[in-house]
């Protein structure tokens, strides 16, 4: 593909796709929206809090000893 | 620094550089802040890229909370809006990768005509349409770069900056993604 066949497709996509209107906003406040996404967010525990639960859970049960320990800890 | 020059003065300057201390350290009201400063441009950087009014407000918020997840990784000193924008970039790209059914985005792209300064009272409804559907099937990298560089006629630096590439690198893409379209348009017996 030369310049000019490169200037061409140019031209036909400018005149195809509107470019955007510099002055766009959003149309309602997303602040609360993003307030929601950080909820939501910090109230799911991550992987590795379960995978902890998971491992003190199974340590207890191969070795009921430890438990006084475990809870000695808490 | 995007703070300075978008508020203008040194008050505002010793103001958003405070901010951006303590958004770096997860402070709420510091982020709310600097949220309200930058999402009008983050929104129309994205609708630059997805062309669709509602996702972008989606993607507007869903870039808000990417930045706030990984504040204890911004550089102050590099300045909010150029970090903000990679992240947006992000977002749009792995929407665009996820929205796959060309149809459905086919018919949510802006369909309004041009402006008349630029538009071509030459090219046929037709042939917009089928320009359009073939821009659509191109890969998102791809259509990002050339959407930003050849159609909103961004500085190339700031796209480079934005994908988290060279300059050379988008102008490589954006040949490609012409270079693409234009072998599809030939497929369709338009030889543009």
């Amino acid at each position: 593909m030369n310049a000019h066949d490169e200037d061409r497709v140019k031209q036909l996509l400018r005149a195809t796709l509107p470019p955007v209107d510099e002055n766009a906003e959003p149309a309602r406040d997303l602040w609360p929206a993003v307030l929601k996404r950080m909820d939501a967010k910090a109230a799911t525990p991550p992987w590795f809090d379960w995978a902890l639960l998971g491992g003190l859970l199974g340590l207890a049960a191969f070795f009921p000893s430890a438990i006084p320990v475990l809870l000695y800890y808490l | 620094m995007a703070l300075k020059a978008e508020t203008g003065g040194a008050v505002e300057e010793g103001e958003g550089q405070a901010h951006l201390r303590a958004f770096r350290h997860g402070d709420v009201d510091a982020f709310e802040a600097l949220f309200r400063l930058h999402q009008r441009a983050v929104y129309g950087w994205i609708l630059r890229m997805v062309r669709n009014p509602a996702a972008a407000e989606e993607l507007t918020a869903e870039t808000f909370w990417r930045i706030y997840r990984a504040h204890a990784r911004f550089d102050p000193s590099r300045g909010f809006l150029g970090w903000a924008r990679r992240i947006a970039t992000r977002a749009a790209l792995d929407w665009m990768r996820s929205t796959r059914t060309e149809l459905a985005r086919t018919e949510t792209l802006l369909t309004e005509p041009p402006a008349p300064a630029r538009g071509d009272p030459a090219i046929s409804a037709e042939i917009r349409a089928r320009t359009e559907a073939a821009f659509a099937r191109l890969p998102p990298r791809l259509r990002i770069a050339a959407v930003l560089a050849v159609v909103e006629q961004q500085p190339q630096k700031e796209v480079a900056e934005a994908l988290g590439i060279s300059v050379a690198a988008v102008k490589l893409r954006v040949f490609r993604a012409l270079r693409l379209l234009r072998k599809d348009l030939e497929r369709q017996g338009i030889r543009p």
